[in-house]
């Protein structure tokens, strides 16, 4: 719980994090509002010899729409997402999300983007940016890229981030008016990782499915988008035959470890009760 | 206002002034411990004070083949790297343990578990101790090992201390394998074996108390600072027995015990983990003594939870014999203690299983017989009593869980089952087959009201509605009702049962009252949030009419304190506080007669009310306590040695014997395991009632902690010996969130021979929580054939059994 030793960074710019981070390489890590790299440095998993604190520099937090779009800054806190209007209206599912994160210090804290960043297979945002197919900004010394939610993940802790790339913003497009959303975690307590967790986004004509999405948290080495469990619920009634089916086809991605939340085939089980139970609040939630 | 309803008002305002005994005082130690003041250790800072950490053995069971400390030693900050070869020539590389076994404070030949202690670096800051420790290449020889305790009597097993290992008698008595510690038995085994052999109904049942950790907010530490020119060491460390700790350092370390001034401030939670002695505590004192400066040690979480002294691993395999119509005829327990790498037991009684011998519980049980076998496995030592007097969670949760076993094979409800086999009231004191003489009790008025006030009969028809809707299947949800009635053993303890090293189980009280008539007050045990400054000086407020106010209670420092055996196992309010009571009243005949002395009357003429003395028929002449205190000291009757002071060290005849009426309802999902508290009742009668609020506080805590082991906290290894776990990532501590919602009740049964008929109720809720909250679990399976369900009942434990019981589509 004593961490080694590391020099502490505070640059002012994007473009002076970036160079910094080049400069020093392998041994630097970005640091946004800690609650994953910290608690790792104490145990000595990680042991970064710099740490480039992103708090200082200007203009990377906020919520704002552009266009089609919901453009999220990377050091917006938890509590920040938890308390916009902007998000609440056009997407509250992040709303719900966020409120399932630890507890209210940590969320003051956190941010989306270290939350997004990391590759923490056990962080909540990265199921559901799949889940609302969501691009990362990733900023870097030859100017900003985009790369999807659903392909920025590849292993644990292993992103699609490049030497000296920071991941400056979230891009969402704005979901359809009428949707329904639920985001069902099932965890052991507050502060604690997802035994296993779904985002569902759904849109309805009348009562049938006309178009879905979902993501799963925490049970892989990455976060899951469910393409297979979606597309086999487009075009149907949710009826018990197709959410079984649907749930069959998201637990059969799913590839847990068995740690003190439980063994592996109770996780991948608990993937699909907690798709099934999001189905059915989102399925409640859709108005169109 | 007629003169009698003015003199009512006038003794009702001066009670009330004195914030005495039964009133819902508010705690004076929480003024400094909500605004951030409290004193611990590791807000010690002295000059020239260094740290030390620890290497620790990433293996559970492997030969140390080399320890290189020369590139720790020459690290920049880095003072001194201790191994046990260093160790050794002090005769300090093993310590004692409460139990009569010794441990390795740093491993010599063999590690035994992972994490344990391999050798201690000392350094200018924590940082640099902590990355120094990284630079000792230590080599090692795996070995297999131990995990499962049911396989360290096989014959091939590795053999694990080899320490002891052609020692084939130990501190209890023959060992029956190199990894047997010890074999006990109590009661009379031949009658029992008889009443078994012809009983109409027997249920027998494996039941484990499962290993887990008492994980007190603050971890455990010391700082040592020896004095090299008076040759005095001072020690503050997180101690429940600050005394004992004195005698025991002068003992190994070879130091006067007037030379050591152990201290022990303020402790954030001991729940038992802080009554052993631990490897940095003697390896600060050791550097301290070496380097002639303090040596600060400050265990981290995951070294507490994996290395200090855990809790249970208590394999119980439990029978009952009865009659058709459930009347309990016996009852047969062998118990399979798994103690880890080193007997290090906290346990102060005289038998190496404690108080394990209360298993027959609330009931009268004609015939017992109880066997435990100790055995050594590759895991941390310990075995400590987590918030309850010496495995009386273990005792009381296989009797409570076997009761329910036997009114299920009964098929008769388990409250009744109770009812039928209590002790009645009229047989107190009441002999127990195991040897115990129960103070008092009257379990059926409690079960009663426990039942009458939660509406048992109507939850038990909700239940049957319930269960033929899930039958049905239109709930996917079962109904559980658990139900506890403990009797607990508390107040270590008479001389004839407990010691400690030798040190026979009393404790003690100074109450010096000063000229102005406020007090100071001072007590050999020690307070790790339990509120002793509150309800101490409570006692002393109605005993001797001064308010609480201007008593203050001092514990912890053994230069000032008398010496007394510490806090654990709920003995403070059964032992100190009858000292206090005891000391006040010596006090008090003092008093009695120097007020006799001013009022120029005999001491026979004078009556005590209140906060005076007053002669009898003649209430407006009387001396206030505060008045006499002035006399004390300044015009005491001739012939009287002046001051107004009395010390006792207090014996108790008998333990004492709280007991309690538990019910849990809870609310299962079979699909995730979940498992919902919807309420949780608890009478608890702990005798006198000295302060009722700080009385709810210690149920609420003891009942969250029940809540805790019950439903999912463990210290887990894999096979290969490593600990699962080990920080608040994935041990289950519950906040407040999770916790359910208490409600606490009582009846009131003094106990007839504690000078103020307190019993102690620091632990009752934990010893009867834990059953109670399994016995719902169980009680929810039940109808469904589930068969006995092991704790702990954590969500995916709970999906298991849906599984086996084929619940799941």
């Amino acid at each position: 719980m004593i961490p080694g030793t590391f020099a502490y960074h505070r640059p002012t710019t994007i473009g002076s994090a970036v160079a910094l981070l080049i400069e020093l390489g392998e041994d630097a890590r970005p640091l946004a509002g800690g609650h994953s790299l910290i608690p790792l440095m104490k145990t000595r998993l990680a042991s970064p010899e710099h740490l480039i604190d992103l708090a200082g520099i200007d203009g990377l937090s906020g919520i704002a729409r552009s266009d089609d779009d919901i453009v999220i800054g990377a050091m917006t806190t938890q509590h920040s997402l938890i308390g916009s209007s902007l998000l609440s209206e056009l997407a509250p599912i992040i709303r719900e999300t966020s409120l399932m994160i630890a507890d209210p210090q940590i969320r003051y804290k956190g941010t989306i983007g270290g939350n997004c960043a990391n590759g923490d297979p056990g962080n909540d945002m990265p199921a559901l940016m799949q889940c609302l197919n969501a691009r990362y900004a990733l900023t870097g010394n030859e100017g900003s890229r985009e790369v999807l939610a659903r392909d920025f993940y590849l292993g644990a802790y292993e992103t699609a981030l490049a030497a000296g790339e920071i991941l400056t913003a979230v891009r969402i497009p704005v979901p359809a008016a009428g949707h329904g959303y639920a985001y069902e975690k099932l965890k052991r307590k507050v502060g604690d990782y997802a035994t296993a967790a779904a985002a569902v986004m759904i849109t309805m004509a009348g009562d049938t499915c006309m178009s879905v999405s979902i993501g799963l948290t925490n049970v892989a080495e990455t976060p899951l988008w469910a393409e297979e469990a979606g597309r086999l619920l487009v075009g149907t009634k949710l009826d018990e035959g197709s959410v079984a089916s649907a749930v069959a086809a998201a637990e059969a991605i799913t590839d847990p470890a068995s740690d003190m939340r439980g063994p592996a085939d109770y996780r991948t089980k608990m993937a699909g009760v907690m798709l099934r139970r999001a189905l059915e609040r989102a399925r409640s939630r859709a108005t169109a | 206002m007629n003169e009698q309803v003015k003199i009512d008002l006038d003794r009702a305002e001066r009670t009330e002034k004195l914030q005495g005994m039964g009133c819902k005082r508010k705690r004076v130690e929480d003024i400094r411990f909500t605004q951030g003041k409290g004193s611990y250790v590791d807000d010690l800072k002295l000059p020239g004070m260094v740290f030390g950490d620890f290497v620790r053995s990433p293996h559970a069971h492997a030969r140390i083949v080399s320890i290189d400390t020369s590139r720790a030693k020459a690290m920049p900050g880095v003072i001194a790297v201790l191994t046990a070869a260093d160790l050794k020539p002090l005769g300090l590389h093993y310590m004692p343990t409460l139990a009569g076994d010794v441990q390795a404070v740093l491993a010599e030949e063999k590690v035994l578990f992972q994490n344990q202690e391999v050798a201690f670096v000392i350094a200018e800051d924590r940082y640099i101790a902590s990355d120094a420790t990284e630079l000792v290449d230590v080599e090692y020889e795996a070995l297999p090992c131990i995990v499962d305790p049911f396989k360290s009597m096989l014959p091939d097993a590795p053999i694990l201390r080899e320490d002891i290992k052609d020692k084939m008698t130990g501190a209890h008595g023959p060992r029956k394998h190199p990894n047997h510690i010890f074999e006990w038995q109590i009661g009379d085994k031949q009658a029992t074996d008889d009443v078994f052999a012809n009983a109409e109904v027997t249920i027998k049942e494996m039941l484990l108390d499962h290993r887990t950790h008492p994980s007190p907010l603050e971890t455990c530490q010391s700082v040592a600072s020896f004095d090299k020119v008076k040759g005095e060491l001072t020690l503050w460390g997180t101690f429940q027995a600050p005394h004992v700790i004195r005698t025991v350092v002068s003992l190994i370390s070879g130091l006067p015990e007037h030379k050591i001034h152990v201290i022990a401030p303020d402790i954030g939670g001991g729940f038992g983990n802080k009554v052993g002695a631990y490897a940095g505590y003697v390896c600060s004192v050791v550097g301290s003594i070496v380097l002639g400066v303090p040596v600060k040690w400050v265990e981290d979480r995951m070294e507490n939870l994996s290395t200090t002294s855990f809790a249970r691993d208590y394999h119980m395999t439990t029978e009952l014999a009865a009659t058709k119509e459930g009347k309990i005829l016996g009852m047969r327990v062998h118990v399979l203690a798994d103690h880890g790498a080193f007997d290090a037991c906290a346990d102060p009684s005289k038998w190496p299983a404690g108080f394990m011998n209360i298993c027959t519980g609330s009931y009268d049980i004609p015939v017992a017989h109880l066997a435990v076998d100790g055995v050594y496995t590759n895991k941390a030592s310990g075995g400590v009593a987590y918030r309850c007097s010496f495995r009386v969670t273990e005792a009381v949760f296989a009797i409570e869980r076997a009761i329910e076993v036997l009114a299920q094979k009964l098929s008769m409800d388990s409250a009744e089952l109770r009812m039928k086999n209590f002790i009645k009231a009229e047989q107190f004191p009441y002999q127990s087959a195991l040897g115990w003489e129960y103070d008092s009790g009257n379990y059926h008025v409690a079960m009663q009201k426990a039942m009458d006030t939660i509406g048992y009969k109507q939850l038990r028809a909700e239940q049957a509605e319930k269960r033929e809707a899930f039958k049905r299947g239109e709930t996917r949800e079962l109904m559980g009702i658990g139900i506890s009635f403990f009797t607990e053993i508390v107040g270590a303890g008479p001389a004839k049962n407990c010691d400690i090293l030798g040190i026979a189980m009393f404790d003690s009280a100074e109450i010096r009252i000063h000229p102005t008539g406020s007090v100071i007050a001072r007590m050999g045990t020690k307070s790790q949030g339990q509120g002793h400054e509150t309800t101490y000086a409570q006692i002393i407020a109605t005993e001797l009419g001064i308010p609480a106010d201007d008593i203050m209670i001092e514990e912890g420092n053994t230069d000032t304190a008398p010496y007394g055996l510490g806090t654990y196992g709920s003995r403070s309010t059964p032992v100190a506080g009858a000292a206090t009571a005891v000391a006040a009243r010596k006090i008090k005949a003092k008093a009695q007669m120097i007020a006799a002395h001013m009022l120029e009357v005999h001491e026979g003429d004078l009556e005590w009310d209140i906060d005076r003395f007053r002669v009898k028929g003649l209430p407006e002449k009387f001396k206030t306590m505060k008045e006499i205190a002035w006399s004390a000291y300044n015009a005491p009757p001739p012939n009287m040695e002046p001051g107004l002071e009395a010390v006792n060290y207090y014996e108790p005849p008998n333990m004492t014997y709280p007991f309690g009426a538990y019910f849990c309802i809870m609310d299962i999902d079979v699909d995730t395991g979940v498992a919902k508290t919807r309420r949780f009742y608890a009478l608890d009668d702990c005798g006198t009632r000295i302060n009722p609020m700080i009385i709810e506080g210690q149920v609420h805590g003891g009942l969250t902690e029940a809540f805790a082991c019950a439903m999912g906290q463990e210290i887990r290894y894999d096979e290969m010996g490593n600990v699962m776990g080990a920080s608040f990532m994935d041990f289950f501590l519950p906040t407040a969130v999770e916790t359910p919602k208490w409600e606490t009740d009582f009846t009131v049964t003094p106990s007839p021979h504690h000078p103020i008929g307190a019993k102690g109720v620091g632990e009752s809720p934990h010893v009867g929580g834990v059953p109670c909250f399994s016995n719902a679990v169980n009680d929810a399976y039940a109808f469904l054939g589930a068969g006995n369900i092991q704790m702990p009942h954590d969500a995916w434990r709970l999906w298991k059994v849906g599984e086996r019981l084929g619940l799941h589509a």
